[in-house]
């Protein structure tokens, strides 16, 4: 089974903060890390790959500093990695995004299934991956909290829903987004990073990729961001405590002292 | 301090402290609360190849030395002596083979501990046979193509979760000293059970427990090393192991000081955080010391063993004592720091302060290295 798994580089949540005057993150002295969820995603990958042999290749787009995320995932099991770079893809927003990546898929060639974490932890967007798929005519699931069975034809997942989750059956080729439940992510092995640090990382350009101009980066990018904005806080909040009788006794006289 | 590690021992570092932040430090309080062994906890170890340091690279290993060992149960300490401790002695367990074993063991026993696939336990202690191990009465008698052991081994680190045992056995007891000699005793063989299993102050993840050996009969080949020799590969054995324990006092001193600045810097007392005054300064500050100076003891007695030099027993006795007296204070002062709030079990130092006392009594207590410094001493200037 050949599997790719599609990361990205992304600003360490712990430490990213807005800029109040400009509105942007600001990413100047934040430590650069992959996506949480695409840990996720990679792992179970590697989990499938470990029980059902074959490959996984991963992709990113970025700029060259995303190649560290590659041979971290190397680190961690996965057999080589891809980078897609060009200055003309920057500005790209999901629909740019997913139309590159689709590209770059068809360049690298045959996956039997593509692995995406649920979003992004600094767009929180969760469209990438579904895009990506639509773009590539395979059918995808998002939010999959557990992989069922594997076959060489099919892949069975629950997709987590609101109350509960689906059971669905996907054939392959196919792509899914996972959510964090789905696995505890490996430690990256000492042989790993060995590995990871003398593995050649093949970059491809915009032309390599046979990418339309039009199509890509800021060009491509129909979103139009027109405003960013720090939320304002939430007014005063309380939480109740004691039996549910009481805390009902208590939300009821709290009410009653606004009305 | 920069120790001017080498790639890979920073490698190594990382490795570890990425398992101690992300496996170890989540659960520790679950897995002593409850006397559980953290199996998880080792199978994630093992897939992080940490298991593979010691093991020469002919059976599947990294080829590290004790330096190595040393930087890695050092990191894994600080989340978990218990944890620590249950990784630290399947290498103890393998030590024997490692030294003593012939080609034929090494070949069907290293490869799975560098992998993890197995784990040793090292069965020397009995219950009249601590401090001085030429008490022990549990025998090996050869019978045909086989050895038959009898007797019961007790405080047996990681006994009833590992899978290969080294076992010191008398097999002529009348020569004293020459008559013990080391067998390879697995999971399953018959005649092999475990007995009793320890509820202990400290350490609790880690599986304390009594093995016993009744009419074991073993194949004539887990012999390790030559018929006699068992003393000598266990002195070897321990020599080789106990700046490991060091290391554990190390990592455990920095858990117990990074908790406690980090709590004298939050706790605010008569209008101040507590750190401002003088009188918490100095224990920390006596506490940072301590450290750094046993840290350098070990690290400098862990390349110095890794050369192989005559006066191996000396150093590594040398920094055991140091590093493991020091966690123990180190750790009653972490304690003193957090004043009432470290006493209680929501806060972590006082499960450090129960495991640090173990360092001082296992793998030869403080006062029998002190013997063996003592000796070595005598020696030196005569």
């Amino acid at each position: 089974m050949n599997i790719l798994v599609c990361v990205k580089q992304v600003p360490d949540a712990k430490d990213v903060r807005l800029d109040p005057k400009t509105n942007t993150l600001a990413r100047e002295g934040v430590e650069s890390i992959m996506n949480p969820f695409d840990r996720h995603a990679l792992e179970e990958a590697v989990a499938i790959k470990e029980q059902q042999g074959g490959t996984v290749t991963v992709l990113t787009m970025g700029p060259p500093q995303a190649e560290s995320v590659l041979r971290e995932a190397i680190a961690c099991g996965a057999d080589d990695g891809v980078l897609i770079s060009d200055r003309a893809f920057a500005g790209a927003d999901t629909w740019a995004t997913a139309y590159t990546l689709a590209m770059a898929v068809q360049a690298l060639g045959d996956f039997d299934l593509i692995l995406c974490g649920k979003q992004a932890i600094d767009g929180d967007t969760a469209q990438v991956g579904p895009g990506l798929a639509c773009r590539l005519r395979v059918p995808y699931a998002t939010c999959v909290q557990k992989t069922r069975q594997v076959t060489a034809g099919s892949i069975e997942v629950e997709r987590m829903m609101d109350d509960g989750y689906d059971v669905v059956r996907l054939p392959l080729p196919a792509l899914m987004t996972v959510v964090k439940d789905i696995n505890e992510p490996r430690v990256a092995s000492l042989k790993g990073k060995m590995k990871a640090k003398k593995a050649e990382i093949r970059q491809l350009s915009a032309t390599d990729i046979g990418a339309d101009p039009r199509c890509i980066g800021l060009a491509g990018s129909p979103t139009q961001v027109v405003r960013v904005f720090s939320p304002e806080a939430r007014g005063d909040r309380k939480v109740f405590s004691g039996s549910v009788a009481e805390q009902v006794d208590q939300l009821v006289e709290c009410l009653r002292a606004h009305l | 301090m920069d120790y001017f590690f080498t790639e890979q021992q920073q490698m190594i570092i990382d490795t570890a402290r990425e398992i101690t932040n992300e496996k170890i430090i989540p659960v520790r309080a679950e897995l002593d609360e409850k006397n559980q062994f953290p199996r998880e906890i080792l199978h994630d170890i093992a897939k992080a190849d940490l298991f593979s340091i010691f093991v020469p690279e002919e059976y599947g290993g990294l080829g590290g030395g004790c330096y190595e060992i040393v930087l890695a149960l050092e990191e894994l300490a600080r989340g978990c002596v218990g944890v620590a401790t249950s990784f630290a002695a399947s290498a103890l367990g393998i030590f024997p083979v490692l030294y003593a074993g012939s080609e034929e063991q090494k070949e069907r026993y290293l490869p799975d501990i560098a992998s993890g696939a197995r784990w040793a336990a090292f069965g020397l202690t009995e219950a009249n046979a601590g401090s001085d191990a030429s008490g022990i009465r549990t025998t090996a008698v050869l019978e045909g193509d086989e050895w038959v052991l009898n007797g019961t081994k007790q405080w047996i680190t990681n006994g009833g979760e590992s899978q290969i045992y080294t076992i010191v056995a008398l097999t002529d007891p009348h020569k004293g000293a020459r008559g013990a000699s080391i067998f390879i005793v697995e999971d399953g063989d018959p005649g092999f059970s475990y007995g009793k299993k320890e509820d202990k102050m400290g350490i609790r993840s880690s599986s304390t427990r009594e093995l016993i050996l009744k009419d074991c009969r073993i194949p004539k080949d887990r012999l390790v090393g030559r018929r006699g020799t068992g003393f000598i590969t266990v002195m070897k054995t321990l020599d080789g192991s106990r700046p490991g324990i060091a290391s554990l006092g190390i990592g455990l001193a920095q858990a117990a000081l990074d908790e406690a600045v980090t709590y004298a810097k939050q706790r605010v007392q008569f209008g101040r955080p507590i750190i401002s005054f003088q009188a918490v300064q100095h224990i920390l500050a006596d506490m940072a010391i301590q450290l750094e100076a046993g840290r350098a003891l070990v690290y400098a007695a862990a390349r110095h063993i890794d050369q192989h030099p005559k006066d191996m027993s000396k150093a590594s006795s040398m920094c055991k004592v140091f590093a493991t007296d020091m966690a123990m204070k180190v750790t009653t002062d972490a304690v003193q720091v957090l004043g009432g709030y470290g006493y209680m079990k929501e806060y972590p130092v006082e499960k450090m302060m129960r495991d640090a006392k173990i360092l001082q009594i296992y793998e030869g207590t403080n006062q029998i290295q002190r013997n063996v410094i003592g000796q070595e001493l005598n020696k030196e200037y005569s």
